[in-house]
């Protein structure tokens, strides 16, 4: 870690704490988390000159976006894919300061998705007339099918079971118990049970499509957030420790003709990532993974390097991903889009969560935590869909 | 008669796979410079570029790669249908595609990865493409 490079920290942070706000617009919460993450770090509006948007909902993108919160940056970044979009962004975020073409760089996300009802893991495919639509609609793929085709090969290739995957929402259910906010959540949702639940409950639980079950698959919440990345010099002068940027890589996966589905776009983002931090993921006290499913983190613990391709299941067994058993890493300590929030997109708060663990502030804290990574994955995990993975290093 | 979303056109790469979908064919591309098999349909070729492609139609037998079975779908397309079995299918002559897996009683015990599935197509009560799927050879 000697040369590990540090020119980029994030030194603010918000995250909504509503999922489900019928009194805010998603423009609102964009604008409220970034000053509520400004405020974090001691500094001011005036002082952003970068701005990162994932040109989502309404108005949003760089020509809208810069209009409504009266901020005139000098880069513009509206990087669009998917639930990724965020660690995609962290990441030219920490290039474009390295560059030196921006000081103050602030992310923004908001979300109406459960107020506004939007069907994400169970409506149809959108519209046809492209090249791939036109291929796919006519056979009804939901998104959680499609996520649930991987898993089924995960299981004929490796052996991998459902009591297995089901650890994965075991901890992080876990997890989601100690954070007030998690657990307001998934009673404004109407959840079964606010309660830890057990392997045999994730089994019990309805089957969505075979074979993820109701309780391996996440919550569609309202939400947002917004954090703040600035380059050294400034970091020097904010109001908490920085937690900073060492590592990224960025990818792309999508259905080929002989393409193995049980390898996500992290194969190939992660070691970029790793490499460029100069860990290894047994250094890694806290991994943020998409957890949009059970599936998307067992195929991703295995493309980050935390275990070998097919040993996901018996890498999860026994509660080694809850965030005081031994071994580690702590995975999701914030409740994860299984039971905390997901508004659609939710590679922002892998960020955010990444950063409560680095600066000590998470209501499942693991002791001393140095080391996280974010890895989000956007898109259709069995289809089309991107990797992005960031490196964060505690002061 | 089951009632499937369509395809929409104009959709210049896709047109020619619908075209021999009416004539109860399952087409697909290679390259006529590497002989790379093209699938979905794409006027270049995805190894190397070329832009010189020949059709062929496919046997229509092939291996059910993995699958899934769809409990719930808020499209009213797929509302009336019940659980069925969406699938990757990698077809004999190399090409893989998403379809369906039908023909079967119960497609959560009957659907299995590595099954041979042969094709037919399905018409449809509101739309003139013929929609292909697959059923177990
Ligand atoms: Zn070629």
């Amino acid at each position: 870690m000697a040369n590990q490079r540090r020119e980029a920290a994030i030194v603010g942070i918000h995250e909504w704490p509503k999922r489900v706000d019928k009194d805010v617009s998603s423009l609102q919460i964009k604008a409220a988390s970034i000053h509520r993450a400004l405020d974090d770090a001691g500094l001011q509006w005036s002082d952003v000159d970068a701005l990162y948007d994932a040109n989502d909902g309404e108005g949003g993108g760089g020509l809208g976006l810069s209009a409504y919160l009266n901020i005139r940056p000098t880069v513009i970044d509206t990087t669009q894919v998917g639930g990724s979009s965020y660690e995609f962004q962290a990441a030219h975020a920490m290039r474009d300061i390295a560059a030196g073409k921006a000081n103050v760089a602030v992310l923004s996300y908001g979300s109406k998705a459960a107020t506004q009802r939007i069907p994400i893991g169970t409506g149809g495919r959108g519209g046809g007339g492209s090249w791939q639509t036109n291929m796919e609609v006519p056979y009804g793929s939901t998104l959680i099918s499609n996520y649930a085709m991987v898993a089924h090969r995960h299981m004929h290739e490796y052996g991998t079971t459902s009591e297995q995957l089901a650890e994965i929402s075991v901890a992080t259910r876990h997890h989601a118990m100690r954070n007030p906010e998690a657990v307001q959540a998934m009673k404004d949702l109407q959840f079964q049970g606010v309660q830890e639940i057990s392997v045999a409950d994730v089994l019990d639980s309805r089957m969505i499509a075979d074979p993820l079950h109701l309780l391996e698959c996440c919550m569609v919440s309202d939400g947002g957030g917004a954090l703040v990345i600035t380059s050294a010099d400034v970091a020097r002068g904010t109001k908490k420790p920085p937690v900073w940027l060492i590592g990224s890589g960025e990818a792309t996966k999508y259905r080929t003709n002989d393409g193995d589905i049980t390898v996500s776009a992290g194969a190939q983002s992660a070691p970029i990532a790793f490499g460029q931090a100069e860990v290894t993921p047994a250094e890694i006290d806290i991994a943020m993974i998409y957890d949009s499913f059970t599936i998307t983190v067992a195929v991703c613990l295995e493309d980050l390097g935390f275990c070998k391709k097919g040993e996901v299941g018996d890498y999860v067994s026994g509660g080694r991903l809850r965030f005081d058993a031994e071994g580690g890493p702590a995975l999701n300590t914030d409740g994860g889009g299984l039971s905390s929030n997901h508004p659609g997109m939710r590679g922002l708060f892998l960020l955010l969560e990444s950063v409560r663990q680095l600066r000590g502030e998470s209501t499942s804290q693991v002791p001393d935590a140095k080391l996280a990574v974010a890895h989000g994955n956007g898109g259709l995990l069995g289809g089309s869909h991107t990797g992005g993975t960031v490196i964060l290093a505690a002061e | 008669m089951p009632n499937r979303p369509m395809p929409e056109f104009p959709e210049l790469d896709t047109q020619p796979f619908w075209d021999a979908a009416k004539r109860r064919e399952l087409a697909y591309q290679t390259c006529s410079d590497c002989n790379e098999v093209v699938f979905y349909p794409r006027a270049h070729c995805t190894k190397c570029g070329s832009l010189d492609t020949t059709w062929h139609t496919s046997s229509g037998a092939g291996t059910v790669y993995t699958y899934s079975v769809v409990r719930q779908n808020r499209s009213p397309h797929f509302a009336d249908l019940g659980a069925y079995a969406v699938a990757y299918v990698d077809l004999d002559e190399g090409f893989r595609m998403l379809t369906n897996v039908v023909g079967v009683d119960n497609p959560t015990t009957d659907v299995q990865v590595g099954m041979r599935v042969q094709v037919e197509f399905e018409d449809q009560e509101g739309g003139e493409y013929p929609i292909p799927v697959f059923r177990p050879a």
